[in-house]
């Protein structure tokens, strides 16, 4: 288990209560109302972090290293019904960005998402979750297919951005971006969006369009991370606190301007401290939102979508 | 003692009998060429010598394509909210008054209607000198609101981009605002209204992943740098250097992005033969 630097008094109060088991085991010293004191402290302590969380230390959550990702999210909530897809039929597999076929209950869906790797050897191979042209190409393909048999789309997001390499640009990351939104826009099926980490600008809106956008609690969602805003309004990597603050990119944050539809509650201490927790609750929220949408007609459901967007953005007139 | 020293007096001539400079503006081009800003206006805003295409913004785009500077502009009072209470080194609102106050400009976009080579045309142009054309809900709303002119009217979309990309000061409402647009167009586009989108230096970040690279056609000027991530974060990410040209509408033209790159004075032209060849008409003569 792996702490941030914020989680270190629950760091320091679970190597308590380990050794106070030890000592309870291997002597005989009644131990139990110490351990019960020191449990009592743990959780007051917990609730008391987690409930102030400062919007960078919610960033630093999203990209906790023990953090479940896409796959782990799909495999456990379909278990063995998952078949996974690959390909853009153009240029290449994008393993920053993954997807196929599984099924919740009885309804199939397709799911679609950015993908991490969980040490340095997959975090080369899947880049880090930041995709080319050819994921967000292989990602509409999919999306297109499932249109084609009437299959709900599920999306996860969880990217610090599209890659902006040399070969992104050349094979046009923009445009790719940009016909996704297009065609997400006007899909004739269910789209449901779960933000389960990280929601970096143009590369989280490229998979990000949809009738139901749900945020986790400790994720981000914006137009750039509190980083690259420091170093551009500030010129300096050092504001990225101030940043992340004046972005407004928790998920309390783009619930309240209306932004996303809904925060899904994660385990006390954030979703990989409880992690089937975690897949239960994401794959109950999936099939509520579902049940919404399910009914409408195809023309009524891109319509009530698109006025949505068409919604977004103050100004005065 | 002096080892120079002056024979006549100074200036002499009296301030009433001095010359007037001709309008004091010269341009420099990249290349060095120095042009008479007169002389840039007549030829397009183009640099003769050695070709280059010097930014300009929605009043010199509007003189060029619309028939005798005649439109009818939209949505012109629409201007930015802080719906954020953003605050970096400055505060928003303090950056909207001051860069209104430096353009005269509203928000980086004005949309407007009229004729161009006598058809009705509906045109939105950026303006990269109204915080670098930076996408907030105002760019947004406007362009939204050109498309559903343009969708209802049933008028070819002309969209002019120049900018940075999104707002950063208008965080997450502003990356909504790819959405918002790209789903009006996705209207116009069912509607088989015709849309073409002009890249012109610079158009990077949101607008390329939006509404610059969804046209009928997509096309650019010489020599304008089209990109998503700017060429600094590409180098700095890969730790490469970068081929000459790379990002340029050349380099886009040839990697498949762009349908054709026109020199500014024919623009006016290209636009109305693309516009009468896909709509199945006689083509129109320029004047």
């Amino acid at each position: 288990m792996e702490y941030l630097d914020f989680e270190l008094p629950i760091k320091e109060l679970n190597e308590q209560l380990e050794k106070c088991t030890v000592i309870g085991k291997e002597s005989d010293v009644d131990v139990t109302e110490t351990c019960k004191q020191i449990e009592k402290k743990l959780i007051a302590t917990k609730k008391d972090i987690y409930k102030n969380l400062t919007p960078w230390q919610r960033v630093l959550l999203s990209r906790h290293p023990n953090r479940p990702y896409t796959l782990d999210y799909i495999k456990a909530i379909c278990g063995e019904t998952f078949l996974e897809l690959h390909g853009d039929r153009g240029v290449k597999d994008d393993k920053a960005m993954i997807g196929g076929l599984g099924k919740i209950g009885d309804q199939s869906f397709m799911f679609v998402g950015q993908q991490k790797g969980y040490n340095t050897k997959t975090r080369q191979y899947r880049n880090f979750g930041m995709a080319n042209p050819e994921g967000y190409r292989k990602a509409l393909r999919l999306m297109k297919s499932a249109e084609k048999f009437r299959i709900p789309v599920v999306t996860f997001i969880d990217t610090p951005g599209a890659y902006p390499g040399l070969e992104a640009e050349e094979r046009g990351q923009g445009e790719a971006i940009a016909r996704n939104i297009f065609e997400m826009s006007k899909l004739k099926v269910p789209i449901i969006v779960v933000i389960v980490g990280e929601g970096a600008s143009g590369g989280a809106l490229g998979i990000g369009v949809g009738d139901k956008i749900l945020m986790l609690e400790n994720t981000w969602y914006s137009v750039i991370s509190p980083e690259s805003c420091s170093s551009i309004l500030w010129k300096s990597w050092e504001f990225k606190e101030q940043a992340a603050e004046a972005l407004k990119l928790t998920a309390t944050d783009m619930k309240k301007n209306k932004l996303i539809d809904a925060i899904v509650k994660e385990p006390l201490g954030g979703a990989h401290t409880d992690r089937e927790t975690t897949f239960k609750t994401v794959s109950k929220e999936i099939l509520k939102a579902y049940e919404e949408l399910k009914n409408l007609s195809p023309k009524d459901l891109v319509e009530k979508r698109m006025n949505k967007y068409f919604e977004m953005g103050p100004y005065k007139s | 003692m002096a080892w120079f020293k002056r024979t006549k007096k100074g200036i002499q001539t009296p301030t009433e009998n001095k010359k007037d400079v001709p309008k004091g503006l010269w341009y420099k081009s990249p290349t060095g060429k120095i042009v008479d800003a007169e002389q840039l206006a007549k030829n397009f805003y183009v640099s003769p010598e050695d070709g280059y295409h010097v930014r300009i913004g929605s009043k010199e785009y509007f003189e060029i394509l619309f028939d005798d500077n005649n439109f009818k502009e939209l949505d012109k009072n629409l201007s930015s909210k802080d719906p954020l209470k953003f605050e970096d080194t400055k505060k928003y609102p303090h950056r909207l008054k001051e860069a209104e106050k430096k353009t005269g400009l509203k928000d980086a976009v004005r949309t407007a209607v009229g004729k161009s080579m006598g058809e009705d045309l509906v045109i939105a142009c950026m303006d990269f000198t109204f915080i670098g054309g930076s996408m907030g809900a105002v760019v947004g709303e406007k362009i939204t609101r050109a498309a559903d002119y343009a969708l209802k009217k049933k008028i070819p979309l002309l969209i002019i981009s120049k900018s940075g990309g999104a707002r950063m000061m208008e965080a997450a409402f502003s990356l909504m605002q790819l959405a918002k647009t790209s789903a009006k167009l996705a209207q116009l586009s069912d509607a088989k209204v015709p849309y073409i989108s002009l890249c012109t230096d610079p158009t990077t970040g949101g607008t390329t992943a939006s509404f610059a690279m969804l046209g009928d056609i997509n096309i650019s000027e010489p020599g304008a740098l089209i990109g998503f991530a700017g060429p600094r974060v590409v180098r700095d990410t890969t730790g490469k250097e970068l081929p000459d040209g790379f990002q340029t509408a050349e380099f886009l033209l040839e990697h498949g992005f762009l349908d054709f790159i026109s020199h500014r004075k024919d623009l006016k032209k290209n636009i109305n033969k693309y516009i009468d060849l896909l709509l199945n008409r006689p083509l129109r003569v320029p004047a």
